[in-house]
C-alpha cells in the first residue's frame, strides 16, 4: 500500500507514525508537506497528531485551510481513504468529514495515559481484521478530545454504524471511570457513512513497537493493510 | 529625541542596573572612558551572576571534566556531549527558570522549557527527552498551589505542542520553596558524531542573521534580575519575565536541523539570557573576530525600542548565526520554508571589536572579550564559613527517638506523604510518550529509558537531589544525589556516563549560604571521580531566598544532578515492578540503624535537624557492579532503589505497578523503624525467580557485599512480620489520590 503522511509545520507525531509505516510494517510513504498539491498517487492519507498551525485558535481550525488539505478533501469526497489521528481527527471535525466536534477535556487539563478502546464495528478498515470489542491497549495525549454531538448528529452517527471506537475498562466493559476525558457514549474514534474517513483520538501508532512493549495498535495498522 | 542614547553614565546608573563600584571601574579601564547608557547595560547583563558564574566559576573549575566518551566539555559548547557509540552523540543539560516561575508561573516555567530545548538544538541534536526538577513550598497555601497548576501547564502546554516527552523528573513540597519555587528542565538530543554545530563566529565578512521571532521589550534585563534577591517589590519586574511560543520554538528547530545538514553556516547560538548582546559577544569571543551589527536592522514586534532594549531583549525563539558568504540564499530558502524571519544584521570583521549601529550612528563599542566569562568578565572569591549548628547536629542520635507502636500508621502516612505520593496528576499533564522512544511507559523503571532507534542502545537519564539531605551537611548531601542518580541508572539497566548540574542556592555574599555552596561541590567532585561520571556543565543559580518583611529565608541548598546513562544493550532494561507471586524479595545492601533526615523522621516525628543519612561510596560501588552483572547475567525480574521512605516505600512502589503484595520479616538487629523507614544509602529491592535462586545467592556471595532475603510476593497482601499491613488495593488508593485530593478545591 502506498501511504501518504501529511505534515503541518506544528505536527509532532508524523515521524512516528512514518516510523510504523515503513519500519515496522514495510510500507511505502510518502510525506506530504502542507504548501504543496500534490497527493502522489496514495492509497490511503494520514494526517497525523500535533498542533497543526500551533492552534491557538482552536485545534485544528487553521489546517483545513491549507493547500493540502483542499486536495485532500477532495480526495476524500471522491472515496479516497483518509484518517486523522488526534490533532488529524481534530481537523476532520473542522472540515465537515466527520461528523461532531473535539472539545477541551472535562477536566481541563491535557491528558497523556494509556487507556483502553474497543471497536464497535467490524465494517470499517481499521476494525476489520479482528474481534468485535476486544480491548485494545491504546495512549491518548490530547488537551481537546471530549467528543461531542448534537442529539440528531448523534443519532445519524449510530443509524449509520459511525461508532468506530469507545473508551471502556481492561475488561471492555464501557464505564463512566473508563472514559477519560468525557466524551459522548465514551466515543474515541468515528467514521463517515461512506465509511473511507476515519478519526480517532487514541494513539495507535504508540503502541505498535515492541521495543516499547505494546503493541496492541498493531491490530489497527494490520487491519487495514489486510483488508485493503 | 526619542531613540537618544544617553551619552554619559554615572556611578549611580551603574548601581542601579546591579553593577557593583569595583565593576563600574573595571568598565571604564577597559574601556579607556565612561561607557553611555547602552554599554553599560551590556556590562550589566553579560556580568550578572546568570551570565558570568563571577561568584562560582573558581569552584565550577575544580569538578571533574575529563571522561573516555566526552566530545565537548563544560563551557566550551551550550550543552555537554558525550559519544554513545554507534555514530551517535548525545547532547544534555540542565537548566533553573527559579525567578520568572516565582512570578508568573506559567510563562516562567514554559520558557525554560524552550530554553534549554535551544540549547540542544543550536548545536545541530534533535531533542528526544526531557525531565524536570521541581520543588515547592507547603501544599497547604494557596500560593503554593497556584505555582504548582501554573508551572505545570506550562511546561505541559510548551513540551506538548513542542513534541518531545517529558521522561522523568521528581517534585518535592517543602516550606522552604513557599516563595521562591525551584524550576530546573532537562533536555537531552542526539546527534550524528561529527554533524554537531559550534556556537562560534569566524571569517571576515561573513554575513551575521538573526533568524526565528521578532524581538519585543520582554525579558529586558532578565539576566539582572535573575541574579537578584526575590522580595515583595518583585511582582513589579514582570516585564523581565519572557513569553513563549512553542509553535515557533517547533519550526525554528526543523528549520535549524535542516540548515544543520548543510555546510553552510559557521555557528550558530540561541538568544536566551542577555539576547543579542550575549549571542554576539560570546560567539565572538570564542571566534577571537569582531562584528558590526545594525540594530536598526533586527526585526521588531513592536514599535519605540531604543537599542539598549534591542540588545538586551530576552524575546524567545530566536537564533543568531553566521552564515559563509556565499551561501545566503540556500540558508534564506530554509527559513522561508518555515516561514521564519532570517534576516541578516550585521558582518563579521577582523579584531575583537563589537560595533552596534543605529540608523548608520555608532551607538556602541565594547571589547567582545571585555564581556564574557574567561574573558573581562569579573570573577571573585567569596568568603565562606560553617555555621554552627553544623556541629551540634551531629549529636543527634537514634536512641533520642522513640519507636511508634503502630508501624502501619507510619506507612500510611508516608504513602500519603506528597515527596513520596504518586505524581500522576502532574505526569499526566505532560506528553510523555511523542516520539515513541519512551521504554519505561509500559516497563517502569528507575530512571528513564529511551529508544535510540535504529540501535542496540538506550539512554538512560535521570535527575535527583534530596535538599534535605544538602541542607543537612552539603558535602555528604551532594554525594547523595550524586550515587542516588548513578544507582537509578544502574538499577534500570544502565551504566553511567556524565552528569549536567543544576545549582539553585541563596544568596552568595551570605558566608553560610557560600559555605554550603562549596561543600556540595566538593562532595560532587568526590562522588563524580568515583563514579567515572565528569561534569559537562550546567547552571548556577544564586538569590534563591525571599526576603518577607526584612527576615531573609534562603531556600535549601538544592544541587539538582542530571545524570545521563549509556544502555548498550536494550534486553538490559529492567524493571522496578514485581512480575508474579512466590517471586523471591531480596535486599541488596547493609541495613543500618539510620533514620537520619529521612521522611519519616521529618514529618512524622517533626523533627527537622538531624545529619545526613548513612553513606560509603565504596559499598555503593560495589552494589552497582553487583547489580550489573545480575541484569546482565538475566537474573533479576526487578530491580528498584531505596530512596525517600525508605524500604517499605521501595516494596510498595514494586508492588504497585501489577498490583501484587508482599510479605517480609524484618531484621532483629536493626530497630523496626529504621530497617523499615530509614533512608540509608546504598540499598536495592530486588525480585527473582525462584527457579534462579540458586545461581543468584551465588552471585551475592562472591560481590562482597550484605544482603538480606526479605521475603515474597503475594497476590494481594502486605505482611511484614506476619502483620498485616492491608492490601495492596488500599495502599494504591492512598498512595494515587493524595496529590490530587489536595489540589481538588
Amino acid at each position: 500500500m502506498k501511504f501518504g503522511v501529511v505534515i503541518f509545520p506544528g505536527s509532532n507525531c508524523d515521524h512516528d507514525m512514518i516510523y510504523v509505516l515503513e519500519k515496522i510494517f514495510k510500507q511505502e510513504v510518502v510525506k506530504l508537506w502542507h504548501k504543496d498539491t500534490d497527493l502522489h498517487a496514495c492509497d490511503f492519507i494520514v494526517l497525523p497528531g500535533g498542533f497543526s498551525y500551533g492552534d491557538y485558535l482552536r485545534s485544528g481550525a487553521i489546517a483545513r485551510f491549507s493547500p493540502i488539505m483542499k486536495e485532500v478533501v477532495k480526495f476524500a469526497q471522491k472515496g479516497g481513504y483518509l484518517m486523522g489521528i488526534c490533532n488529524g481527527f481534530q481537523i476532520l471535525c473542522e472540515t465537515g468529514l466527520l461528523p461532531g466536534a473535539l472539545l477541551h477535556n472535562n477536566n481541563q487539563q491535557f491528558i497523556c495515559k494509556n487507556v483502553y478502546i474497543r471497536s464497535e464495528t467490524t465494517d470499517s478498515l481499521l476494525t476489520k481484521g479482528y474481534p468485535l470489542s476486544k480491548p485494545l491497549k491504546i495512549p491518548i495525549a490530547h488537551g481537546e478530545g471530549r467528543y461531542f454531538a448534537p442529539d440528531d448528529v448523534v443519532k445519524k452517527l449510530n443509524d449509520d454504524d459511525g461508532i468506530l471506537f469507545t473508551y471502556c475498562d481492561e475488561n471492555g466493559k464501557i464505564t463512566p471511570e473508563a472514559n477519560p476525558n468525557g466524551s459522548l457514549l465514551n466515543i474515541a474514534g468515528v467514521t463517515n457513512k461512506k465509511r473511507n474517513v476515519f478519526g480517532m483520538m487514541p494513539h495507535p501508532e504508540r503502541a505498535a513497537d515492541e521495543e516499547l512493549h505494546n503493541t496492541d495498535g498493531k491490530n489497527i495498522f494490520s487491519s487495514i493493510i489486510d483488508s485493503f | 529625541m526619542q531613540n537618544k542614547v544617553q551619552e554619559y553614565t554615572t556611578l549611580d546608573d551603574a548601581l542601579k542596573l546591579g553593577l557593583r563600584e569595583e565593576e563600574y571601574e573595571k568598565i571604564k579601564e577597559i574601556l579607556g572612558r565612561t561607557p553611555n547608557f547602552t554599554e553599560l547595560s551590556m556590562y550589566s547583563v553579560m556580568w550578572s551572576e546568570h551570565c558570568s558564574y563571577k561568584n562560582s566559576i573558581v569552584w565550577l573549575k575544580t569538578l571533574p571534566k575529563d571522561g573516555p566518551h566526552m566530545l565537548a566539555k563544560a563551557g566550551e559548547e551550550n550543552a555537554g556531549l558525550v559519544d554513545i557509540g554507534e555514530g551517535r552523540a548525545c547532547c544534555f543539560k540542565i537548566e533553573s527558570h527559579n525567578h520568572p516561575s516565582a512570578l508568573e508561573p506559567y510563562q516562567g516555567a514554559a520558557t525554560g522549557v524552550g530554553g534549554i530545548n535551544r540549547d540542544i538544538f543550536t548545536m545541530g541534536a534533535r531533542p528526544v527527552a526531557q525531565l524536570n526538577s521541581l520543588r515547592f513550598g507547603d501544599i497547604k497555601h494557596n500560593k503554593t498551589k497556584w505555582l504548582l497548576k501554573g508551572v505545570v501547564k506550562g511546561i505541559g502546554d510548551y513540551g506538548n505542542a513542542f513534541g518531545v516527552p517529558v521522561v522523568g523528573g521528581e517534585v518535592y513540597f517543602d516550606s522552604c520553596y513557599n516563595t521562591n519555587p525551584l524550576v530546573n528542565a532537562m533536555s537531552a538530543g542526539i546527534v550524528r558524531k561529527g554533524r554537531t554545530l559550534s556556537a562560534i563566529s569566524y571569517g571576515e565578512g561573513n554575513p551575521v542573521y538573526i533568524v526565528g521571532s521578532s524581538t519585543g521589550k520582554d525579558g529586558i534585563h532578565g539576566a539582572t534580575f535573575a541574579s537578584a534577591d526575590l522580595d515583595e517589590n518583585s511582582a513589579d519586574d514582570i516585564p523581565s519575565v519572557q513569553v513563549g511560543d512553542p509553535f515557533q520554538e517547533k519550526l525554528l528547530l526543523e528549520a535549524t536541523l535542516e540548515i544543520a545538514k548543510t555546510d553552510a553556516v559557521i555557528g550558530m547560538q540561541d538568544m536566551g539570557a542577555a539576547g543579542i548582546i550575549c549571542s554576539t559577544s560570546e560567539m565572538s569571543a570564542k571566534g577571537e573576530h569582531g562584528m558590526d551589527i545594525n540594530l536598526d536592522k533586527v526585526p521588531l514586534r513592536q514599535p519605540n525600542m531604543q537599542p539598549f532594549e534591542i540588545l538586551l531583549s530576552e524575546s524567545q525563539e530566536r537564533m543568531l548565526v553566521i552564515i559563509k558568504k556565499g551561501r545566503e540564499k540556500e540558508v534564506e530558502a530554509i527559513f522561508d520554508k518555515w516561514d521564519l524571519n532570517c534576516v541578516q544584521i550585521g558582518v563579521v570583521t577582523k579584531g575583537n571589536m563589537l560595533n552596534f549601529y543605529w540608523h548608520g550612528e555608532r551607538v556602541g563599542q565594547v571589547p567582545a572579550s571585555s564581556l564574557v566569562l574567561g574573558g573581562g568578565a569579573p570573577v571573585y572569591l567569596r568568603e565562606y564559613k560553617e555555621p554552627d549548628s553544623f556541629k551540634k547536629l551531629k549529636s543527634f542520635d537514634i536512641s533520642q527517638v522513640r519507636l511508634p507502636k503502630d508501624l502501619k500508621k507510619v506507612a500510611y502516612a508516608l504513602l500519603e506523604n506528597l515527596n513520596i505520593a504518586s505524581k500522576r496528576w502532574v505526569i499526566e499533564q505532560y506528553d510523555t510518550m511523542v516520539g515513541t522512544k519512551n521504554m519505561q511507559t509500559n516497563k517502569p523503571s528507575d530512571a528513564a529509558v529511551v529508544n535510540v532507534k535504529g540501535t542496540d542502545k538506550a539512554l538512560v537519564l535521570t535527575v535527583d537531589c534530596n535538599s534535605r539531605y544538602v541542607a543537612a551537611d552539603p558535602y555528604t548531601g551532594t554525594m547523595i544525589a550524586v550515587a542516588e542518580a548513578a544507582r537509578n541508572i544502574v538499577c534500570s539497566g544502565g551504566e553511567p556516563s556524565a552528569i549536567t548540574n543544576c545549582l539553585n542556592f541563596g544568596n552568595p555574599y551570605n558566608p553560610e549560604v557560600y559555605w554550603q555552596f562549596v561543600g556540595a561541590i566538593k562532595g560532587m567532585a568526590t562522588a563524580c571521580k568515583k563514579f567515572k561520571t565528569p561534569v559537562t556543565g550546567g547552571n548556577v543559580s544564586f538569590y534563591n531566598q525571599t526576603n518577607i518583611k526584612g527576615k531573609i529565608e534562603p531556600v535549601y541548598p538544592t544541587p539538582t544532578i542530571g545524570m545521563l546513562g549509556v544502555m548498550d544493550k536494550k534486553e538490559w532494561h529492567t524493571s522496578l515492578a514485581f512480575r508474579k507471586p512466590n517471586d523471591l524479595i531480596y535486599l541488596l545492601g547493609k541495613s543500618v540503624n539510620d533514620i537520619n533526615s529521612s521522611e519519616y523522621l521529618y514529618s512524622f516525628h517533626k523533627i527537622k535537624k538531624s545529619p545526613a543519612p548513612y553513606i560509603s561510596l565504596r559499598e555503593e560501588m560495589l552494589l552497582h557492579s553487583l547489580v550489573k552483572n545480575l541484569i546482565r547475567n538475566k537474573l533479576l525480574v526487578s530491580c528498584h532503589d531505596v530512596s525517600e521512605g525508605g524500604l517499605f516505600v521501595a516494596l510498595f512502589e514494586s508492588a504497585m505497578p501489577n498490583m501484587l503484595g508482599f510479605t517480609i520479616d524484618t531484621d532483629a538487629k536493626i530497630r523496626k523503624d529504621a530497617f523499615l523507614f530509614g533512608e540509608a544509602q546504598g540499598r536495592a529491592v530486588v525480585s527473582i525467580d525462584p527457579e534462579d535462586a540458586e545461581e543468584f545467592v551465588e552471585h551475592l556471595a562472591l560481590s562482597g557485599i550484605s544482603y538480606t532475603r526479605l521475603g515474597h510476593v503475594t497476590k494481594k497482601r502486605i505482611n511484614v512480620d506476619n502483620e498485616s499491613f492491608g492490601s495492596i488495593n488500599k495502599l494504591a488508593d492512598i498512595y494515587q489520590n493524595a496529590l490530587q485530593n489536595h489540589l481538588k478545591e
